[in-house]
């Protein structure tokens, strides 16, 4: 792990009118690593999201990128730093197939006609190279379950050769099975040596993936765990700011009826 | 706790490795079709199965009501007969290939009867009653048109009133404008001489034109599938075999020669019928082979994720009503052609019907983003057979409104299906 982190924030402000949507946030992430930024609806995970982004700059505050600081004030700003996002939604156009979808906005012309055959050739070494399964790249995205969809989304992001990812929630509407898969990529993509950034509501994802969890808490920051050596319920007690709450007292009840 | 512990992935080792570097061109891990005739019929089988219909209705459609109509009157599969037909149909093809691309985007263009009967009354006022040289009337006309589009795509992509109310407002408003141009004279006559005339009336007489079609057709399909094959599996990618694309490129021919043929026992090959292929190839090759055409389709598919993609949404809806707009033009002017006038009746009645239930018929999806340009053909020939079939067997026109009306329900009816299907398909 390099010493310099590929994205540094720090002391990042963002206010909508008379809402606080983020305090003085720090945010590190290094190459190779995957930092989990998790929170409670409202604790400021999009908000975050959309300043590393560039869909809305924050008001105050720090943007290093490489150790250097720069201004990232539109989307386009962060897609030329290396930064790719993958909204949840997944915006993939369902008629098109897996080639014309992962070219979508960037395809490939010879000669002024587009050139299939060299975007199919890349879009296999693609999925190769990430190992992602998928039944064929010429059958229309509709056919392909939800998980193989999360998996193009995601290779769609890594056309561009970016240092950073960010995946919003990719496994919130998966199975186990897709669920497992687009782990497996995220896992890949840290072996590629890309910084990932993975927003998640769901524990056992967080823990089955990342290395370091970042916790929000009402806009600000509520510690930096290392998933190794913390357990579920600090991080669950970092989100929800207490020891005491619906979730520990659930755990306790059902554990007392259970034994 | 139910979580589910799905640490560490499960498999990745067995997997991870698809012969990095290897010259194998198939991944085992991808659809593969077999070898030979079992392979085109599983995968046939499966594009059947996941909704992916394409042209099989129509093409199965038209057969049975060629089939139908032949068995009442020997007389419709004559030369004659169908010679008419291909020429009767072109008119109203080519508006209805404009409405394929706005059906594409997941939208509907009411407007355009209206506005082939705007041009044809603006070319024949301009043209025969103020003598205006004939092809500068033509560009006049169609330019019309063009304009007329854009502004219906400006108001709905700029100012964001439904494609269906700003061209239901198109439709009266570009009627009255022609009734106004037309003024006070109802009918402008053309002469089956003129430019216009010439374009629905002429016949190459020479047997080669027609065979030469063919020829050129075939050969140029040949060359492109092969060259192409060549390349994929140069590339190490997928590829056709040989085999496969002499098979294709033969029904082709048997299809292309065969239509020729006829041809040449009538009157030879109409100029209607080759304006029509060049422009149906043309955008074809527009729709399918350019970054505008996949536009165009990803806007249909999802116009969040077109947008996002850094397509211009705006530019390109704009740009697909005005070629609607210049296709109605161009099939109102070959209207006027066939019936060598520019009348008030003209861009009225069922003409707009007929024109967005070809491209239906013909399998271009009304949701959008499935379709393509060769439907506005398949779905004249359909509507045409029926409503040439009916007229040579003395139905009355009451009759044929309700059968054409039936086809076109049954392949809305196949469209909604096939587009349900494909939705459950993919959750497999």
């Amino acid at each position: 792990m390099s010493a310099t982190p590929v994205l540094a924030l720090r002391g990042i402000s963002k206010r909508f009118g008379a809402v606080q949507a983020l305090t003085d946030v720090d945010l590190e992430v290094h190459a190779g690593e995957v930092v989990a930024l998790v929170g409670d609806n409202g604790a400021g995970k999009s908000t975050l999201v959309k300043t590393i982004a560039g869909v809305s700059p924050a008001d105050e505050g720090v943007f290093e990128w490489q150790g250097r600081s720069v201004e990232v004030n539109r989307p386009h700003d962060a897609q030329e730093l290396g930064i790719a996002t993958v909204y949840q939604d997944l915006a993939l156009c369902d008629n098109l197939d897996v080639v014309g979808n992962l070219f979508l906005g960037r395809e490939i012309m010879r000669a002024g006609v587009l050139d299939e055959i060299e975007m199919e050739r890349r879009a296999r070494e693609l999925l190769d190279t990430l190992s992602i399964r998928i039944p064929s790249v010429r059958i229309p995205i509709a056919s392909l379950s939800g998980g193989q969809r999360q998996t193009v989304a995601i290779a769609r992001s890594m056309l561009g050769e970016p240092k950073l990812v960010i995946l919003d929630e990719p496994t919130a509407a998966l199975g186990v099975e897709q669920t497992a898969q687009v782990l497996d990529l995220v896992e890949r993509l840290r072996e590629r040596g890309l910084a990932v950034i993975l927003i998640s509501h769901n524990m056992a994802d967080v823990k089955a993936v990342a290395d370091k969890v970042a916790v929000l808490r009402l806009g600000r920051n509520n510690g930096v765990f290392d998933v190794g050596s913390t357990s579920q319920e600090e991080i669950i007690s970092a989100i929800t700011g207490a020891t005491d709450n619906a979730v520990t007292r659930r755990k306790a009840r059902t554990a007392g009826s259970q034994s | 706790m139910t979580e589910t512990n799905l640490s560490k992935t499960p498999k990745a080792p067995a997997d991870a490795a698809p012969a990095k570097g290897a010259t194998v061109a198939v991944d085992p891990r991808l659809l593969v079709r077999e070898e030979g005739l079992t392979g085109y019929w599983t995968d046939f089988k499966r594009k059947m199965r996941s909704g992916e219909l394409g042209s099989v209705p129509v093409v199965v459609g038209l057969i049975i009501i060629w089939a139908i109509f032949q068995s009442m009157d020997s007389a419709f599969l004559s030369a004659e007969n169908l010679s008419n037909l291909s020429v009767y149909i072109v008119g109203t093809g080519l508006i209805s290939v404009g409405i394929v691309f706005v059906l594409l985007l997941g939208e509907i263009d009411l407007s355009v009867g209206s506005v082939s009967g705007l041009a044809s009354a603006i070319f024949a006022v301009l043209a025969v009653n103020n003598g205006v040289t004939e092809w500068v009337a033509v560009l006049a006309a169609l330019l019309t048109g063009a304009v007329v589009g854009a502004l219906h795509g400006f108001f709905f992509a700029k100012i964001g009133v439904p494609a269906f109310v700003v061209t239901l407002a198109g439709l009266l408003a570009w009627n009255g404008l022609m009734l106004k141009v037309l003024g006070t004279t109802g009918t402008i006559n053309l002469r089956d001489d003129s430019l216009v005339g010439t374009l629905s009336n002429h016949y190459f007489a020479e047997i080669a034109v027609a065979y030469g079609t063919a020829a050129v057709a075939v050969g140029v399909f040949f060359v492109v599938q092969f060259l192409g094959a060549r390349r994929r599996a140069a590339g190490g990618i997928p590829s056709r075999p040989v085999s496969e694309i002499v098979v294709r490129t033969a029904l082709l021919a048997v299809l292309a020669f065969g239509a020729a043929h006829m041809l040449n026992q009538y009157k030879g090959m109409p100029l209607a019928l080759l304006i029509f292929l060049v422009v149906l190839v043309a955008l074809d090759f527009l729709l399918r082979r350019t970054s505008y055409g996949r536009k165009v389709f990803a806007l249909g598919g999802n116009t969040e994720a077109a947008r996002r993609a850094g397509i211009n949404v705006e530019l390109v809806r704009i740009s697909v009503f005005s070629i609607a707009g210049t296709m109605a033009a161009f099939g109102g002017l070959m209207i006027a052609s066939r019936i060598l006038a520019a009348n008030q009746g003209a861009g009225t009645g069922n003409l707009l019907m007929e024109a967005i239930a070809a491209a239906v018929i013909g399998g271009t999806s009304l949701f959008g983003g499935r379709g393509n340009v060769w439907s506005a053909l398949l779905g004249m020939l359909v509507i045409g057979s029926i409503a040439n079939g009916m007229a040579l067997l003395g139905i009355a026109a009451a009759v044929q409104y309700m059968i054409t009306g039936a086809v076109l329900l049954a392949a809305v009816v196949i469209d909604s299906v096939s587009r349900r299907t494909q939705r459950s398909a993919g959750r497999g």
